[in-house]
């Protein structure tokens, strides 16, 4: 405020008026269409998987507190970014995955992910995957320890994997599962189990996660059908998941036509694994992903495709993962060849839209005594047929 | 942005729905009294300020010449009213720095009927005169621009025009007076249409109005009829309802929603042969130079949750802002001059002092209440997160997001040649859609003012 010795002149200008659309509004509708996902992996794997999400939530949470109270971070803790983030990474670990571990990849996700870089806006990288790709590094026998879902007993018992000591290896899980006569069950996830073993799963079943006890995340459908409420309320922009999803299955379908016995169907390719939470929550994140609308379609093609190419002739039975990730180092390049073209700069100055006037001067309107209604996109008329 | 909006016949490509707020749409137009000292700024409009032709302590007539037009690109102004000229001296302007004006006192009980005029027979004028006719009348345009209509309607050498588009789209939310002079004074605007068709030689004119002003496509409507009824002397009349849109105002925006084409970047409409106009300044047009009339007041939308009274109102120009306030039932006492904005709240302009008058190129005031102001301060500015809601905003098809944050870097330079400030026309919708609440726009406007002191070095 002016003190009274020095008036300070204070101008604003236009525009002032404000749309109600805020960060913390967009952050806090990615967190609600979370929910139900959360509550379906819940229901799936039990208190393991409540507790995973509990403490890898917290882990971000507590490690972006610390960046803001030293400074070093833009944001607040309130912008709901860092929960995403958790949410997320949770989701995308394994249920039995050891809690230290999670806390661990928290931690890293949010140091190493977003911190390092100067907070919200600033990551070159999805944050989650970050903290994911640490672990899959540091930890890879506990990241591809898949329990079974729908296990009796989820709701009363932790898998014991779950509570390995801080620093200790967790005890193995196929132990566990034969002391309870599931040894049938035990294995790797449909993906790894068609790599490794050629056994193809049902796509339906893959799409609902519901039948069996099938080593699964969160059920696609469920995924999609929150991913259409953000998308319907523009709180992601579906050219990206629409082009992910599209280029890979497209690439898969050409394979899969060329070699049926070689490659697994479009289908599996499309629900098996992480791709749909990929494309849907983590390729989808603002801050590293295109602004242009052009650039959201190439990068999505590029992760797409990268995706299939990875599952395909690498080691890896699962490749979303650093798909998405070379999808985000490469955004800078993808925005800089794909910058929209401005208003009246375009190369032909053709008519872009149908309307009830032309610039013949000949042409008076379509009847000269009345003004004529507009005619659709779909109904064109010939404009000066009849003049 | 939005997956619809491909499937729907939209009126130009991107854009935005802001609330339209138009309060004052059914109210129909007052006359405001006249205040007790009017302020006549020599500088209402684009170009050269005119020159006072009048001296300190003389009579002078509602309507008659004050100030005569430079050399140039100017206009005249008149007397808004019968009084003494009290001074002429610097005052406090819209734009900050005062500014030189005459003062007039008005006598008391003095009529608003135009008592001078200089009326001519325009039945038979060429395009030359009757842009003469114009210029002498003072008439800029209303929309806000001021721009002066006679070198507006003038065509440049070897460029032909066919169409004169008339533009009622007033896009701003808030603002009505545009709205109201349609549904009100149908007839004059034709009857300023004809003279805009006969100055320009163009064959037919179109009238664009949103299509959430049924009422003025309406009179309009009603108007055409009467115009075909005489045999359409002149031209070809039409009027077009466009699907509502900000900011259709623009006139770009405006040819793209009527013909579906877009103006070449750097080029004016009449590259296609086409001249646009406000219908504003065509019902003035229409009323005043049957008579030859100058022009001595206009339309004002005085408007916002801040006034108990809202309307348009035809308010004298050189009327102080103090006044239209107390009138329009601003609180008492009200000096927060960051509670006022002249213009619709998308490109209005804040004041710097609630000391200023009405000029011709006011469209609106706009009043918000304290509380209003609070809200609009308190909120946080984040990075951007690139969301892409400005790119999806953009009627020009920029991308905000990278021009923001090259303005943040201070990077001007990079700014105008790889990513086409130059082509911005500062409607801010980037900053209205940014969830960040970043200003973009207000960056962009330093960025071009840097850049234009720099090539003026």
């Amino acid at each position: 405020m002016s003190s009274k010795m020095t008036p300070t002149v204070e101008i604003r200008s236009a525009p002032h008026v404000k749309a109600p659309r805020s960060v913390e509004q967009i952050m806090r509708n990615v967190v609600y269409s979370l929910l139900p996902v959360c509550a379906f992996f819940i229901f799936q794997y039990g208190i393991s998987a409540a507790a995973l999400l509990i403490v890898v939530t917290g882990a971000c949470l507590l490690t972006e507190r610390f960046f803001l109270a030293t400074g070093t971070q833009a944001g607040r803790l309130a912008d709901w970014s860092a929960t995403i983030t958790g949410i997320l990474l949770a989701l995308s670990l394994p249920p039995g995955f050891p809690l230290w571990m999670g806390f661990v990849a928290g931690a890293v996700a949010i140091a190493l992910g977003k911190a390092i870089f100067g907070g919200i806006g600033f990551n070159v990288f999805n944050p989650a995957l970050v903290g994911r790709a640490f672990v899959q590094a540091a930890f890879p026998t506990a990241i591809a320890t898949y329990t079974p879902s729908f296990l009796p007993g989820r709701f009363s018992e932790f898998v014991p994997s779950s509570l390995a000591m801080p620093l200790m290896m967790p005890a193995d899980v196929s132990v566990w599962l034969h002391e309870r006569q599931l040894d049938a069950l035990a294995g790797a996830t449909p993906l790894a189990k068609w790599k490794f073993e050629g056994v193809l799963a049902n796509a339906v079943d893959l799409l609902t996660s519901l039948s069996g006890h099938m080593a699964v995340g969160p059920a696609p459908l469920l995924i999609l059908l929150c991913g259409a409420y953000l998308a319907a309320r523009r709180f992601l922009d579906w050219r990206i998941p629409a082009s992910i999803l599209g280029s890979a299955t497209a690439l898969a379908l050409v394979l899969y036509s060329i070699n049926p016995e070689h490659y697994p169907n479009p289908l599996f390719m499309l629900f098996s694994g992480g791709l749909i939470i990929g494309a849907i929550y983590m390729a989808t994140d603002m801050v590293s992903s295109p602004v242009t609308p052009r650039g959201m379609v190439l990068y999505g093609v590029l992760i797409g495709v990268l995706t299939v190419v990875i599952r395909y002739y690498s080691g890896l039975p699962e490749g979303v993962m650093y798909a998405i990730l070379i999808g985000n180092a490469s955004m800078p390049l993808i925005e800089r060849i794909s910058q929209p073209t401005p208003f009246g700069k375009g190369v032909f100055n053709r008519q872009k839209r149908p309307a009830s006037f032309t610039l013949d001067p000949d042409f008076i309107a379509p009847e000269i005594t009345r003004a004529p209604t507009r005619t659709s996109r779909f109904s064109r008329k010939k404009d000066g047929a009849d003049a | 942005m939005n997956f619809l909006s491909y499937f729907r016949n939209e009126a130009f490509e991107r854009g935005i729905h802001p609330p339209s707020c138009k309060l004052t749409a059914d109210t129909p137009i007052r006359r405001l009294p006249f205040a007790p000292r009017l302020v006549v700024p020599l500088s209402q409009h684009i170009g050269k300020p005119a020159l006072p032709v009048v001296r300190v302590g003389e009579e002078v007539q509602r309507g008659q010449l004050i100030a005569r037009a430079d050399d140039g690109l100017s206009v005249p102004h008149h007397a808004p009213a019968t009084g003494v000229v009290e001074a002429i001296e610097l005052r406090p302007s819209a734009r900050g720095p005062w500014a030189p004006a005459i003062v007039i006192r008005v006598h008391p009980g003095s009529s608003q009927e135009d008592l001078c005029a200089n009326p001519r027979d325009l039945a038979k004028a060429s395009s030359d005169e009757l842009r003469q006719a114009i210029r002498d009348s003072g008439m800029v345009g209303l929309g806000g621009a001021a721009f002066p209509t006679y070198a507006k309607l003038a065509i440049p050498a070897g460029a032909k025009a066919h169409t004169l588009v008339v533009n009622g789209c007033e896009c701003e939310p808030y603002l009505t007076c545009d709205h109201r002079v349609m549904v009100e004074e149908a007839d004059d605007l034709i009857a300023g249409i004809r003279y805009g068709l006969r100055a320009t030689g163009a064959v037919r004119a179109i009238i664009g109005v949103e299509d959430n002003k049924p009422a003025a496509v309406a009179a309009i409507k009603a108007a055409i009829a009467r115009h075909e009824a005489a045999g359409q002397p002149d031209g070809a009349i039409f009027v077009e309802a466009v699907p509502t849109k900000y900011p259709q105002g623009s006139e770009k925006m405006l040819l793209m929603a009527l013909f579906g084409v877009e103006v070449p970047s750097g080029k004016l409409p009449i590259s296609l042969g086409m001249v646009v106009n406000n219908v504003g300044t065509l019902a003035a047009l229409g009323r005043l130079l049957p008579s030859g009339r100058g022009l001595t007041e206009r339309v004002v939308t005085i408007t916002g949750p801040g006034v108990s009274r809202p309307g348009d109102y035809r308010v004298p120009l050189g009327t102080p802002l103090r006044f239209i306030l107390d009138y329009a039932g601003a609180p008492a006492g009200m000096n927060d001059a960051r509670q006022v904005i002249l213009g619709g709240p998308m490109m209005g302009q804040a004041l710097p002092s609630l000391d200023i008058p009405i000029t011709k190129g006011v469209s609106g005031v706009l009043v918000f209440r304290g509380e209003d102001l609070a809200q609009r301060e308190n909120v946080t500015t984040y990075p951007c997160i690139k969301c892409g809601e400005c790119v999806g905003a953009c009627p020009m098809g920029l991308n905000p997001s990278q021009l923001g944050m090259l303005a943040a870097k201070r990077e001007y330079d990079a700014m105008a040649e790889g990513y086409f400030l130059g082509e911005c026309f500062e409607c801010g919708c980037c900053t209205y859609v940014c969830p960040s609440n970043i200003p973009l726009v207000q960056q962009f406007r330093v960025a071009k003012q840097v850049l234009r002191e720099k090539s003026a070095k």
